[in-house]
């Protein structure tokens, strides 16, 4: 119900520091996002699964996660199929539809790019409790604590928020204004959100003020974020995977730069 | 799993007996909130003690010379000409009419007023000699709503922070969580989500955490307004053992005395004309201006807020048995199952009706679905399984020769059908009402007998509905404008729309702040506000979610007798509550509604 409720589990990938995963997620998609071919990608799919096996996320817990990317990526595949950019043999066309075989290319390099790059992220993110990030990018990477935990309370109010939708939502219907206007309704009820929610975040901000937040004295953690071998491990393989991609891509001519 | 009891409605109710005791049921089903007694948790007085031997936070001395405070933008001053000295280690009930300045004045020790962008002061105000904004962590504060002083996704964590705030070392801090949990009676793992507590669970982790920071003074404003009866004992026995075994200075405000009581030596009261109205010893404070107290807003035990006159003319009920059955009909349920959502049902086997001029009480334990039942009753939410119909006394709709048939009140006696055919059944009744609201307007076609099918304009004369948070209903930015949105959806003309207003404001006392936003009104306003903004329509049916909780005795005793009177006049009220005294004075049945098996509540 709560979008800070803890993120626990039992498989491997939970015991790795939020900041590594990060990290390892960004550097991965940075060296996907330069080319757009079909070797990279797989390379990189090939590579990733491995890594899958290793999170002992379990393979039911796996598909249910990446379910959207599994989706997405056949979608987006075969919309580049019909109406990608026509170049090479054309197999079929009819209307703006055109198969060819560049577009047939396109099509399987952004399906598997959209894979590549989304199931590691998800598998990643959902794995991600956000105390133990908040704890991570002030520690890890010093961020301002302030602003971290500033953050990290505001989020707290955002399952708050979707409960005061609701009852926001009745409450017009409620006051016989629910019948027409749906444009306006809509508008007044977000705007009353808007103060609900200033009210209520400056009521946490005094309780949190209160409670020594923000003051000049240097902070201390009560629970140590630690950055050991295993995340620092986990931050070069996703460099790794990324690097190995792009230079196999390289290496047989097929990579495709998307700037140049 | 419900149980309907008749209210005996005690017609000569002496003072002592209608003064609502927020400690009333220490045991008993309702008494206990069924988490906290299965955990265990109810606090060990002893527990306390360890605190003391392991930190002794001495207390500080509280000071105002000559304080005042004005918040920016306003004209009044909040507090203004206050000169009071508060000794070491006493324990004060700080007491005062709404607007007296008394959640200025602590928050303002506990030095979260803010600079003088926010406001501007005269005077002094000291914390153990020193300026409030430089004593950061000698002073702690419990503010009074559970959900907005939850910093933290786990319970340890949030415990933690103000000790990780105040620069502890880590050992250090997580032998005093240990301990602060101890002393609050929180027998709970330590990641254990903080969005799973009860209110009073989330107030005495509130409490907790400024244990922790081993505190000179604990300022509490109002920690129970917003707790049930349960939660209002567990958080009051908590603080008691924690002052038993403390040395700290303890300033409480709450306007229901009796539940601190027993835990406090000195109660001031502040004049909302500047300064202290009285000062001294509970007892004495109370024998020589407990009149005057109650007749602000105080709840003072022996003083009855109805002042002996009954809130429903005795004439109206002479035998409420015989009486109930006279009257028409309006709602019926059988064998109703309700839920915000169809995945999760909150109670189920819902056997009641709503018939004019009656009063039923929605009563049971936090979680069992009593709001999402009364919202179901108003037709906001759509019923999981069973049937709630709408009679034709209620929707004006032409009686069906077939249904005139048949007795009204015989749906409830049919014995309730039972497996496969139930549910199919429940699931024709569904798409029926889903098809009657798809219909939407009636446009001259009878309203039907679902109220959740019905437009949102023709609940308005019929089913009125009082949010337990007011501020969830109000659309507009003045008063004035929410008296008049249900009139306008009504399309009434000017004339009668202003002299509606004019009743309605005149009544409720609001007549004076036409002009204002609603989000600034006190407390008590607001709730008179949201009651009004429905009654304008004259609803035949009158739904409240808690309409007395955390109100002042004078707001409780105007809205009693207001629904008193809409009573007597015809209108049914269907009302969620924990408030005893609000059951005895008003109520005709008592329906208790217990979770559903299986809904995790």
């Amino acid at each position: 119900m709560s979008v800070l409720t803890p993120v626990r589990g039992s498989g491997r990938i939970y015991a790795v520091n939020p900041v590594a995963k990060l990290a390892a997620s960004l550097l991965l998609s940075l060296f996907l996002l330069v080319t757009v071919d079909w070797v990279s990608a797989l390379v990189a799919l090939v590579l990733e699964s491995v890594l899958f096996v290793w999170a002992g996320l379990g393979a039911r817990a796996f598909f249910r996660r990446t379910a959207a990317i599994w989706i997405a990526a056949p979608l987006a595949g075969v919309t580049t199929v019909l109406y990608g950019l026509p170049s090479g043999v054309a197999y079929f066309e009819f209307g703006l539809i055109h198969v060819t075989e560049g577009s047939v290319q396109l099509a399987l390099a952004s399906a598997l790019r959209i894979l590549a790059i989304g199931l590691p992220a998800v598998v990643l993110f959902a794995t991600i409790d956000p105390t133990d990030l908040a704890d991570g990018l002030a520690q890890v990477v010093k961020l301002p604590s302030r602003f971290v935990l500033g953050a990290l309370a505001a989020l707290r109010l955002v399952g708050l928020f979707l409960d005061d939708w609701r009852q926001l939502e009745l409450a017009r219907r409620a006051r016989g204004i629910g019948d027409t206007g749906r444009l306006r309704r809509f508008l007044n009820q977000a705007f009353a959100l808007l103060v609900l929610s200033l009210r209520r975040g400056s009521k946490l901000a005094t309780a949190m003020e209160a409670r020594g937040f923000g003051g000049s004295t240097v902070r201390t953690w009560a629970r140590p974020s630690r950055f050991g071998a295993g995340d620092w491990m986990l931050v070069l393989i996703g460099l790794a995977i990324g690097a190995v991609a792009l230079g196999t891509s390289i290496a047989t001519g097929s990579v495709n730069f998307v700037l140049g | 799993m419900t149980r309907v009891t008749r209210v005996a409605r005690g017609e000569g109710s002496g003072p002592l007996g209608a003064v609502p005791d927020a400690r009333a049921e220490p045991s008993g089903p309702a008494g206990v909130a069924p988490a906290a007694a299965a955990r265990g948790t109810t606090p060990a007085a002893a527990a306390g003690a360890e605190l003391r031997a392991e930190g002794p936070a001495a207390g500080a001395e509280l000071r105002a010379e000559g304080w005042g405070w004005r918040h920016a933008g306003r004209a009044e001053w909040a507090v203004r000409g206050l000169d009071l000295t508060i000794a070491p280690g006493e324990r004060v009930l700080l007491l005062g009419a709404s607007g007296a300045g008394k959640s200025t004045l602590v928050h303002a020790f506990a030095g979260v007023l803010g600079g003088s962008d926010e406001g501007e002061q005269e005077g002094s105000l000291t914390v153990g000699g020193r300026l409030p904004a430089d004593s950061r962590g000698l002073t702690g504060l419990v503010l009074q709503d559970p959900d907005s002083q939850v910093a933290l996704a786990r319970i340890g964590d949030d415990i933690a922070f103000g000790c990780e705030n105040l620069g502890v070392p880590r050992d250090e801090i997580w032998r005093r969580v240990d301990e602060a949990m101890e002393a609050v009676g929180l027998d709970l793992p330590l990641d254990r989500p903080t969005s799973a507590l009860s209110g009073g669970q989330k107030q005495r982790v509130a409490l907790a955490g400024v244990l922790a920071m081993r505190p000179e003074v604990v300022l509490l404003d109002e920690p129970t307004a917003n707790l049930d009866p349960a939660g209002v004992a567990e958080v009051r026995d908590a603080v008691a053992a924690v002052v038993r075994s403390s040395n700290s200075t303890f300033v409480v405000i709450e306007h229901r005395v009796d539940v601190w009581l027993d835990v406090v030596d000195r109660v001031i009261v502040l004049d909302p004309g500047g300064g202290v109205l009285a000062d001294g010893d509970p007892a004495t404070v109370l024998r020589e201006r407990g009149a005057e107290l109650a007749r602000g807003g105080v709840w003072v035990p022996g003083f009855d807020p109805l002042q002996g006159r009954p809130a429903r003319q005795a004439a109206a009920a002479p035998a409420p048995a015989a009486a109930t059955d006279a009257r028409p009909t309006l709602l019926a349920t059988a064998d109703l199952a309700v839920g915000r959502t169809p995945a999760a049902v909150a109670a189920r086997g819902l056997d009641l009706d709503v018939a004019r001029a009656s009063a039923l009480a929605l009563t049971g334990p936090n979680g069992a679905g009593k709001s999402t039942l009364a919202l179901t009753i108003a037709g906001l939410l759509e019923p999981l399984g069973g049937t709630l119909r709408a009679r034709p006394a209620l929707t004006g709709d032409p009686v069906p020769a077939a249904a005139e048939a048949v007795p009204p009140a015989a749906d409830s006696d049919v014995p309730v059908a039972e497996g496969p055919r139930a549910r199919a059944d429940e699931r024709r009744h569904r798409r029926e009402v889903r098809r009657a609201r798809r219909r939407g307007g009636t446009h001259g076609r009878a309203l039907g007998e679902h109220p959740f099918a019905w437009p949102s304009r023709e609940l308005l004369t019929r089913i009125g509905t009082v949010f337990q948070d007011p501020e969830h209903q109000f659309v507009t930015g003045t008063v004035r404008g929410e008296l008049e949105v249900a009139l306008r959806a009504l399309r009434l003309d000017a004339a009668e729309i202003d002299a509606r207003v004019t009743e309605v404001a005149g009544r409720l006392r609001l007549d004076g702040l036409l002009t204002a936003n609603p989000y600034t009104l006190s407390g008590g306003e607001k709730r008179r506000l949201s009651v009004a903004s429905v009654l304008v329509a004259r609803p035949a049916v009158l739904v409240l979610d808690e309409p007395t909780f955390g109100q002042d005795s004078r707001t409780w005793a105007e809205l009693v007798r207001l629904l008193g009177e809409q009573l007597d006049r015809g209108t049914a009220v269907v009302a969620v509550t924990h408030d005893r005294a609000f059951i005895e004075a008003l109520a005709d049945r008592e329906l208790e509604v217990r979770p559903a098996e299986g809904s995790g509540a």
